[in-house]
């Protein structure tokens, strides 16, 4: 049974339908990226996902449980975990506190267990010189591995990653991807999607291509790019 | 001597101030709600005080423990069921239903206990005081500041060192993204209402026992608790007791000159800060 299935999925905001009739499995443990231009619907694709914004029609199953009307928070508890496209911490508590937090309500770690597990993934995403910064304060590079620790820290066996390489450094990018990997080896599934091909396909085992919300192709990377119609639309080559 | 003893007069005065105001704080810290029944909710708590106190006979001191569970379980129903459904981008549907259940508590006293003045009794602790050489200080006065202390001690330590405290700061960051961390707004914000009523009647104790009530006084409690929290920065709960401690001291200090002047110079203190530190005396970084 797929860890995630959705089904026929739709969304409209006013006229304009950012989501058009998705439908894709995701089986445990696979890793799926998703590419498409600007506006292409992929991070309201993450919103159905989490339970932030619900869908006009079609289902989002979990486990085979069909999870479209649960709110964020149960989705989290059944194992979602992600990262914003653009850096969202609580600013106002540190890098500690902030994986402390996603911990003990997203991924039910008890308060005696919860220490040892924050700054393990602290340590493991390089963030462990700042655990006790405010995390208000942090540069962009230690946002998005904060983005990524937390969403580590609610223990998910599916993790969404929304542009997490953008603006990187190609060496930055390298250890990022190093990081990634590592989850995947533990058997967490990965949907994510990412700009920066060249990272994004050294991790995925499948590819996905949204264009006006529609699903355009899905398969292995290098049949997907090698695709004359992803080539047109996605990379803009004339076929 | 004569100025000492006003000053220390309206430090412990400023400690009452502070009790009124933590539970308006610690609210409107977390959900950004100002809740205009807050007066009425501390006057409401001083009645639940009496009432037990004249049914079972207790001592104040020992019915108050009766009443914060009680009153804690208001303030959870209370934002479950009604606050819950009006916050939103919106601050006006909270602030007209707050305003309306103010209305409704103040009625509903009048009914239940008429206009008539009451006051908690608290025995010859009333009266009592101690000698302190320079000063001279009432023993009731004294219990109030250091509760006011020991609250937003305690408030301080729930905030910064437990989970519940981080789930508040994290909902007060960022309410879509902490539900995404696994945490349920509405109940946080339930916990933090009733924790709230919880302070409120800890206030109602100490307003009961100096003074007397009746159910028309809580807006004015309402205005002392919201100049507090303004003049010492919102979010900030020890702000919130200098502000309290501002008010008291400018009070004592205006009532020395002429005791007409009591409840204007508390006023003017609070224009005054507002008017050099329009973001209050220790402001949140990140507002």
């Amino acid at each position: 049974m797929p860890i995630l299935s959705l089904q026929s999925v739709s969304r409209s905001f006013g006229a304009l339908k950012v989501t058009d009739d998705v439908s894709f499995d995701l089986e445990a443990g696979e890793a799926l990226g998703i590419i498409g231009p600007n506006g292409a619907g992929k991070s309201t694709l993450f919103n159905l996902i989490t339970g932030n914004i619900a869908p006009d029609t079609g289902r989002v199953l979990l486990d085979g449980r069909d999870v479209t009307r649960a709110p964020p928070m149960e989705r989290v508890k059944a194992g979602i975990g992600r990262s914003f496209q653009i850096p969202q911490p609580f600013g106002g508590l540190s890098v500690y506190e902030n994986l402390l937090v996603a911990a003990r309500f997203g991924g039910g770690v008890s308060a005696a267990d919860a220490p040892d597990f924050c700054m393990d993934i602290l340590s493991r995403t390089g963030l462990g010189a700042v655990a006790a910064k405010p995390a208000g304060g942090l540069p962009l590079l230690q946002r998005k591995r904060l983005e990524l620790a937390r969403a580590m820290a609610t223990k998910p066996r599916v993790i969404l990653l929304d542009e997490i390489a953008g603006g990187l450094t190609d060496a930055e990018c390298v250890e990022l991807v190093g990081t990634i990997r590592a989850i995947h080896a533990e058997g967490t599934a990965i949907i994510w999607i990412e700009h920066v091909l060249h990272a994004l396909n050294s991790v995925v085992e499948r590819l996905m291509v949204l264009n006006f919300g529609r699903m355009l192709m899905i398969g292995q990377p290098d049949q997907v790019m090698a695709s004359a119609e992803v080539r047109e639309i996605y990379l803009g080559i004339e076929a | 001597m004569m100025l000492i003893d006003t000053l220390a007069q309206g430090l412990l005065l400023g400690g009452l101030y502070a009790l009124f105001a933590a539970g308006l704080s610690l609210v409107f810290g977390i959900m950004r709600l100002v809740n205009l029944a807050h007066g009425d909710l501390i006057i409401l708590g001083a009645y639940l005080i009496l009432t037990l106190a004249t049914v079972t006979g207790l001592h104040p001191f020992v019915a108050v423990v009766l009443a914060a569970p009680l009153m804690f379980g208001l303030g959870w129903l209370l934002q479950t069921h009604l606050l819950n459904r009006v916050l939103g981008e919106d601050i006006l549907p909270p602030l007209l239903v707050t305003f309306g259940l103010s209305v409704v508590i103040q009625n509903g006293l009048l009914s239940a206990f008429t206009a008539d003045s009451r006051k908690l009794t608290a025995g010859p602790i009333e009266a009592a005081s101690v000698d302190l050489g320079i000063v001279t200080l009432g023993v009731m006065p004294v219990l109030t500041f250091a509760s006011a202390v020991a609250v937003v001690f305690a408030l301080n330590r729930l905030f910064y060192r437990t989970a519940l405290g981080r789930a508040f700061r994290a909902t007060s960051d960022d309410q879509t993204t902490a539900q995404l961390m696994g945490i349920e707004p509405k109940r946080i914000f339930a916990m933090a209402t009733g924790i709230a009523l919880v302070v409120a009647t800890i206030a109602a104790l100490f307003l009961g026992t100096r003074a007397n009530f009746d159910p028309s006084i809580g807006p004015a409690r309402l205005l002392y608790a919201f100049e507090a929290v303004i003049i010492g920065g919102l979010g900030s709960l020890w702000g919130t007791l200098a502000g309290g401690i501002v008010i008291g001291m400018a009070q004592a200090v205006g009532a020395s000159i002429n005791p007409e002047w009591q409840i204007l110079s508390g006023h003017i203190a609070f224009v005054i800060v507002l008017l050099l530190k329009p973001r209050g005396l220790f402001p949140r970084a990140n507002d």
